[in-house]
């Protein structure tokens, strides 16, 4: 037999006997004992599996005083990190036969393969890509892809509130009965598609309006004639700079029902006005105030495009006597929309999940009888934080975190196409 | 361009007509009006944090008797001391760590070509689109499977890794715009591939690397969402849990405090800011702005 067929199918007997047989002692070891520690760990292996698919089987009872039985999430968890270590494994067992054939053919034309210090030298140099990589992909698939599959599972399983919640009761796998739910069942198919519109809306108008304060705020700091701009910008910048959670709470506070801006209304002799606590009000104010933190960023950006435009082009403009207002609409905004495209999708995405400035306003409030688990002024994202936080509907949050994870992905799929480090990459 | 005319514009430009003073006013008293808007609630915080009361009602912005003793009972009767040296510890580590992640793992994806390095790249741009925020519950039943709950490990650990996608998708945008002849050349004189990352491509990419080197360093100071999910004993706190809840918690014995509090996490982090926006605007914009 030949050299390749004879070390293939050794390896595909045994990790790392295809290796041997090829001479490659140190190559041959690791992949011998990986297979080794995987063979030692299969009851383990077993054990999470099994856990996974029927998320246990004993309910909480009490022996001598101690609880004990099966905890649902765990046993997902476990599971779902045990999955993750058998595909690394199966994928390291293929890799090790192509190898194995590889350096086979690799004798067969009579090149001899390496020895060990050659090896090491070797494969620094050729795997270099794959070293560096490795701790900093250990660390992506722990904490950023673990908990993805684990929310996206838990869209699938039962796990809520009050009859499912471990470590008192089990969670069972139910398929896609929860998707059904959101869409069949009335109170919970009002609440998303209320809270959905709402959702769009305000990343709408968030968007619209920090832009075109932002140009604003950058086209009056920027004129020609001003003095003193540098400190003007400085000004403008601050709400940028300020940590956001500070000013969003300080927000909340100055117009609350004993804020100083009712304080400053009520001794003007008006009445007090319910700024943050009226449901249509309260939509209103999150906009408006949000443009107070918004929009620094963009004259920042704006500053930059807006100094970049060929000044000849408004020097043509005066000649052929164009109006500022006509050099803004034909030169100045075309320009500037252009260039900040991508910026605009990407700011709209980020509105979409603006978690803090809802949250932090108003809590999502005031509370909507006719929603569910949602107050008036909640987007999706502050509604997914509650259903998990207070609720404990984690079967419910998952599925809306689902279909918000897809109408986002979608979005900023679009915008990353058009990425100066997107296009250099030959991807599409 | 004839001379004269060059001349001329600039004179004519500078001649007084009562329309370009109309003008000036309206943009001078719009640049005041939109400072004051911008700076009252500046002000106002500032005013409440010396107000001698504790409560939301009875502090004014101008107090007749301003005192510093709100400042004083941060590091006398609170918590807050350790809160800012917990914060500073997270956020140096964060940074450090985030960084090297960072620019390694962009500096691979943007030098070399190797199997499965287009698959990887995919399922990056698409990790980074799912907002780390949606997996809260994960991160707390894996952290406490890893007995890293109410630890600052944990919580680091969640931090470096989360930023991982986001920042190596913008640092590879800007390490693959460094002329690869650089490294060609230096691989000729016998350089390795680590000791290019260093002396090439680090120095080059300045910019880019302060700009995640400063994002890291500025999120925990203002992050309370997986502190709030991480950690629970109020010494492990970080500055922007404590303050959250000092105002979730009761917003009139302890107002003047939050005040008080918000300005000493606020004074330091804006300045840093101001001296680094250069870098900050950049970095945000990076590869976004169509050139």
């Amino acid at each position: 037999m030949k050299n390749s067929k004879k070390s293939m199918a050794l390896s595909i007997l045994f990790m790392g006997f295809g290796q041997f047989y090829n001479k490659e002692y140190l190559k041959g070891m690791i992949y011998f004992l990986i297979e080794v520690i995987s063979i030692i760990f299969i009851p383990y292996f077993k054990k999470s599996i099994y856990g996974l698919i029927t998320l246990g089987n004993i309910p909480l009872h009490y022996v001598d005083g101690i609880a004990e039985g099966d905890h649902s999430i765990f046993l997902l968890v476990d599971g779902l990190i045990a999955t993750l270590l058998l595909t690394l494994v199966a994928i390291i067992y293929i890799i090790n036969i192509i190898d194995a054939k590889k350096i086979g053919e690799l004798r067969e034309q009579g090149k001899a393969a390496l020895t060990t210090k050659q090896f090491i030298l070797y494969v620094w140099d050729k795997y270099f890509p794959q070293f560096i990589l490795a701790i900093p992909m250990l660390f992506i698939i722990f904490f950023v892809l673990l908990p993805i599959v684990f929310t996206v599972s838990i869209a699938f399983t039962n796990y809520s509130s009050p009859n499912h919640l471990p470590p008192k009761n089990l969670v069972d796998w139910v398929g896609f009965k929860n998707f059904k739910q959101l869409f069949i069942l009335d109170i919970w198919n009002n609440t998303f598609i209320g809270v959905a519109v709402w959702t769009v809306i305000w990343a709408i108008a968030a968007t619209v309006t920090n832009y075109f304060t932002g140009l604003f705020m950058a086209l009056i700091v920027n004129w020609k004639e001003v003095k003193l701009k540098k400190l003007w910008r400085s000004i403008f910048i601050l709400p940028y700079a300020i940590p956001g959670f500070i000013s969003l709470l300080i927000m909340r506070l100055m117009f609350s029902g004993p804020g100083p801006i009712n304080n400053l209304l009520v001794s003007l002799g008006m009445d007090k006005i319910p700024w943050l606590t009226d449901p249509t009000l309260a939509k209103i104010m999150i906009v408006v105030i949000n443009i107070w933190l918004g929009s620094p960023y963009w004259m920042a950006l704006m500053s930059g495009v807006l100094t970049n435009i060929d000044k000849g082009m408004y020097e043509a403009a005066d000649i052929d006597g164009g109006s500022k207002i006509q050099q803004f609409i034909h030169i100045t905004l075309p320009i500037v929309l252009y260039q900040t495209s991508a910026l605009i999708v990407m700011t709209f995405a980020h509105n979409f999940n603006n978690f803090q400035a809802i949250y932090l306003l108003t809590d999502g409030n005031p509370v909507n009888g006719n929603y569910r688990y949602a107050g008036s002024t909640d987007i999706l994202i502050s509604w997914i934080y509650k259903l998990t936080r207070d609720q404990n509907k984690y079967h419910m949050a998952s599925v809306i975190t689902i279909i918000l994870f897809i109408f986002i992905a979608s979005i900023s799929a679009y915008s990353f196409t058009r990425t100066k480090s997107f296009k250099e990459e030959d991807m599409m | 361009m004839d001379p004269k005319l060059n001349n001329q514009i600039p004179v004519t430009n500078k001649k007084f007509t009562p329309l370009k003073l109309i003008r000036m006013i309206i943009i001078y008293g719009l640049l005041i009006l939109m400072s004051i808007i911008i700076l009252a609630p500046v002000l106002w915080i500032i005013g409440s944090s010396l107000n001698p009361g504790s409560s939301l009602f009875s502090s004014t912005m101008f107090p007749k008797n301003p005192t510093f003793k709100h400042y004083i009972e941060l590091f006398t009767e609170t918590d807050y001391k350790i809160w800012y040296f917990n914060t500073l510890k997270i956020a140096t580590a964060n940074m450090i760590l985030s960084v090297i992640f960072t620019t390694l793992t962009a500096y691979v994806f943007s030098r070399f070509k190797f199997r499965g390095r287009k698959i990887t790249i995919m399922t990056i741009l698409i990790l980074q689109m799912f907002p780390a925020f949606m997996s809260m519950t994960a991160v707390y039943v894996l952290l406490f499977r890893l007995n890293l709950l109410n630890t600052h490990l944990g919580l680091i650990l969640v931090y470096a890794s989360g930023q991982i996608p986001y920042n190596t998708w913008l640092c590879k945008g800007y390490f693959e715009g460094i002329p690869s002849s650089l490294d060609e050349a230096a691989k000729i004189d016998g350089a390795s591939n680590l000791t290019i990352f260093r002396k090439i491509i680090i120095p080059l990419a300045k910019p880019i690397i302060t700009f995640v080197a400063i994002s890291n360093f500025i999120g925990p100071w203002f992050d309370f969402i997986f502190p709030q999910i991480v950690l629970r004993s109020s010494d492990k706190r970080t500055l922007a849990l404590g303050l959250f809840q000092w105002i979730q918690e009761n917003q009139n014995t302890y107002f003047t405090r939050f005040a008080a509090g918000s300005i000493l996490v606020a004074v330091p982090i804006t300045i840093l800011f101001l001296f680094l926006q250069k870098y900050i605007v950049q970095g945000l914009s990076a590869g976004a702005i169509k050139g």
